[in-house]
């Protein structure tokens, strides 16, 4: 297999074609919404309908329209339909003929879909995950072809350098560096590692993109391998993204079959393999050093850094650690050059991020925004706004960020402005809150969620998330004083200082950050004086 | 050997290359509390008492696994570690149930003195009293997990040490305890070879000898790093 070998099985592809192509997406949302019936009956009513030789019903991956699913799209006239039914799918069919089709049209200029711009997602609710040769057609391996034929490993890894990318998963450590650290270390054996532990409460980013196109993030990771000097990777997935590794498992199946993966790779001398691990299910593996242990069956706990992961990480060789998202922008990136993709966002901040918006909004989905869009563009006219109320805050970052309020929804969207604002870009949760919603409750739930995910290594994060959701219960039940809100953020500021890993480092930012800008519902919400009576029994506060 | 300098509390020092920050602070004599630091075993890093401070490095590092490099200052003892140390102690007691009065290790337990040289006599936080058992199934030892504080050091005497490995940590966040062999009793394991080494490398009083007392546990925490010199470099005396 060489390039030419993908040219025609592109072509071959291409060829087979029918007029008509019927995008359902088959993802794991739309799926709940028994999208498998739609296409089974949209392949039933096409056969019955006489269309079997006119139309082709592919299972897609996600749209990004999750909230109406599930999607059907209509290729070449880009007719989407959403929120269709299994009986829906004949008129469906019937409509190429000239029909009614009586599902709900979707509207593909709105801002939704017009203001995004797929990078990572570009083949996403087009290309068959579960077919190669569809994501070979959509261009696919070419991008490791010329990484192969015509780049050397220095070329890539500086190139990658040029295009700004940071880590997407969270800390938004520049890409290129990382890979630089790790071409550079000695020794024959060097791993890689892609982070699939996606954890973050309403977040599913990750999840959408190995589900949709598993191949994207194989080429990538190929790519790196091939940049740093790694024979061996690990696809790390929870288990609760069963889709996922299905897929992934099929993928690396039929990249192997056509020496996409393996020794000799398109008859070159780069050998690369890929190994899946599933996680049992702990938040903390998505923290580098845990889910290195984690592959190495021990159990999955942080350990302190440094040594990182470059320097000596699994099996204590030198590991390349990146997240599912960032391997997915190396394709592009390789094969349409760093200037194309340093021209995307803002300065420090490169490229598109994947965002799953969620929570107090009319439309929920993903989507994938050049760096730089405000908060506001996105809520209010992608978003469309809160149904029937206004919008108190938004949260990004997940249980590591913060809520950013109303009035700052002016932020661009970049690393360094929304840590400013005292959140972060992490893995790319975006939950928004309308006026009903109690600042103090969701910081006690994702404090909730702290606790629980807590490892239990270190004391700041075992005992004091404890201590800090107790705070915070008590709090919400308006038994605290002025003293015990004091208390709580000096063990913010502790917890944050001297927790061991990121878990512990960050946990308190949702307190921290609520308590900046919405400290009066704290205060609303202390004992009026200084003792009270609670059942029957006088406290003194 | 190849020597670094480098400061700490602005007193110059000069050490090996490859000592950690804890090893040439203890040489000079100047204090840094530890507890779940065993001399002879593998630092993990957990209990946080060791953080220190370091010049152009804006994250606190525990001094037992950070090495020491040319140049370095370091500063143990400033008033943001003093409270945060404080604190730590705080929530370990808070944590627990640690009754000093009818415990096998009072007067003789590492976490009191932490709670003595970082300063502590109450903690501002509310007590967990969790609901923690004891395992009385060995003939010889017991473990007290309401005295535990999960510094892992008996997990790491008995791996590292004894090469039995009849110790780990089981459930995560505040429900990890201490575990013998597949999370069974103790006394059912087979791999335990009876040796006292995690009784001796335990801080507190929650893994001791049975039939002792209050305040009559006296572990020999030298002993452990005797037999790894013994081992090593067939020094047999101490």
């Amino acid at each position: 297999m060489d390039r030419e070998g993908l040219l025609e099985i592109a072509e071959a592809e291409k060829n087979q074609r029918k007029r008509h192509r019927i995008h359902c997406c088959t993802s794991t949302g739309c799926q709940a919404a028994s999208s498998l019936d739609v296409k089974k009956n949209l392949t039933k009513a096409a056969k019955e309908q006489g269309l079997s030789d006119e139309v082709d019903i592919v299972g897609v991956g996600c749209m990004g329209f999750c909230g109406n699913g599930p999607l059907v799209e209509i290729e070449p006239d880009n007719q989407l339909y959403e929120t269709v039914t299994p009986d829906q799918a004949e008129g469906i069919i019937s409509s190429l003929k000239g029909g009614n089709a009586s599902a709900a049209q979707g509207n593909l200029h709105h801002p939704f879909f017009s203001r995004q711009m797929p990078i990572v997602r570009e083949n996403s609710g087009k290309v068959d995950p579960e077919r190669i040769e569809d994501y070979i057609a959509f261009g696919g391996y070419q991008a490791l072809c010329k990484a192969l034929y015509d780049m050397t490993p220095e070329e890539i890894v500086e190139e990658v350098r040029q295009s700004g990318l940071r880590g997407r998963g969270g800390g938004g450590f520049p890409t290129g560096l990382k890979w630089a650290t790790v071409a550079k270390m000695p020794g024959e054996r060097k791993y890689l590692i892609c982070n699939g532990d996606e954890g973050d409460p309403g977040a599913f980013m990750d999840r959408s993109v190995l589900e949709s196109d598993p191949h994207r993030v194989i080429e990538g990771m190929a790519i790196a391998a091939y940049a740093v000097g790694a024979e061996h990777g690990y696809i790390y997935v929870r288990a609760e993204y069963p889709l996922a590794i299905k897929r992934l498992e099929k993928a690396i199946k039929q990249a192997k079959k056509y020496n996409l993966l393996g020794s000799q790779i398109l008859d070159s001398p780069f050998d690369f393999k890929i190994d899946i691990r599933i996680g049992a299910g702990a938040f903390v593996c998505g923290e580098e050093t845990a889910l290195i242990q984690s592959i190495e069956g021990r159990r999955g706990n942080p350990v302190p850094r440094p040594p990182y992961p470059a320097e000596k990480g699994l099996w204590t060789y030198p590991t390349l650690i990146n997240n599912v998202e960032t391997f997915g922008n190396i394709p592009p990136i390789v094969e349409r050059g760093s200037e194309w993709f340093s021209g995307i966002g803002t300065e420090n901040s490169k490229g598109t991020k994947i965002f799953a918006l969620t929570g107090k909004i009319e439309n929920n989905g993903l989507i994938e925004v050049p760096m730089g869009i405000t908060l506001r563009e996105i809520v209010e006219e992608m978003g469309g706004g809160v149904p029937d109320g206004e919008v108190k805050a938004v949260q990004t970052g997940g249980p590591s960020g913060g809520c950013i309020p109303e009035n700052l929804l002016d932020t661009p969207v970049d690393y360094d402005s929304l840590k400013e604002v005292g959140s972060m870009m992490g893995s790319g949760g975006m939950v928004v809150m309308d006026k009903g919603t109690s600042m103090v409750a969701i910081a006690q739930f994702y404090m909730d969620f702290c606790r629980e995910e807590s490892c239990g290594k270190c004391i700041p994060c075992r005992a004091g998330t404890e201590q800090l959701y107790a705070l915070l219960t008590k709090l919400l039940k308006k038994q605290a004083t002025a003293a015990d809100l004091a208390k709580m953020e000096a063990l913010c500021e502790m917890v944050k200082s001297t927790s061991l890993c990121g878990l512990g480092m960050t946990a308190p930012s949702p307190v921290v950050s609520t308590l900046r800008y919405f400290r009066d519902e704290y205060e609303e919400l202390l004992q009026e004086r200084g003792y009270s009576q609670v059942n029957g029994k006088v406290t003194i506060g | 050997m190849s020597v670094k300098t480098l400061k700490i509390n602005g007193q110059d020092i000069a050490a090996e290359a490859g000592k950690s920050i804890l090893q040439v602070a203890k040489e000079e004599g100047i204090p840094i509390p530890t507890l779940c630091h065993l001399e002879g075993v593998t630092d993990v890093g957990a209990c946080r008492l060791c953080l220190v401070e370091i010049k152009g490095i804006n994250k606190l590092l525990p001094a037992c696994v950070t090495e020491i490099g040319e140049g370095m200052e370091v500063e143990t003892n400033t008033p943001r570690l003093q409270e945060y140390r404080r604190m730590t102690v705080e929530l370990l007691f808070a944590e627990g149930n640690h009754m000093c009065s009818f415990c096998v290790a009072n007067n003789n337990c590492e976490l009191q003195d932490a709670a003595i040289e970082v300063g502590m006599d109450h903690t501002r936080f509310d007590y967990r009293f969790p609901d923690r058992g004891m395992d009385l199934s060995h003939p010889e030892f017991a473990i007290d997990h309401n005295r535990c504080i999960l510094c892992t050091r008996c997990v790491r005497v008995c791996d590292e040490i004894e090469g039995a490995h009849v110790w780990d940590v089981g459930q995560r966040g505040e429900q990890c305890y201490i575990i013998s062999g597949l999370d069974q009793p103790w006394g059912e394991v087979d791999a335990c070879t009876s040796c006292g080494k995690c009784v001796d490398a335990c801080p507190t009083g929650a893994i001791f000898r049975q039939g002792t007392t209050t305040a009559e546990k006296l572990g020999d925490r030298a002993k452990l790093s005797f037999l790894i010199n013994a081992r090593e470099k067939q020094e047999w005396t101490r």
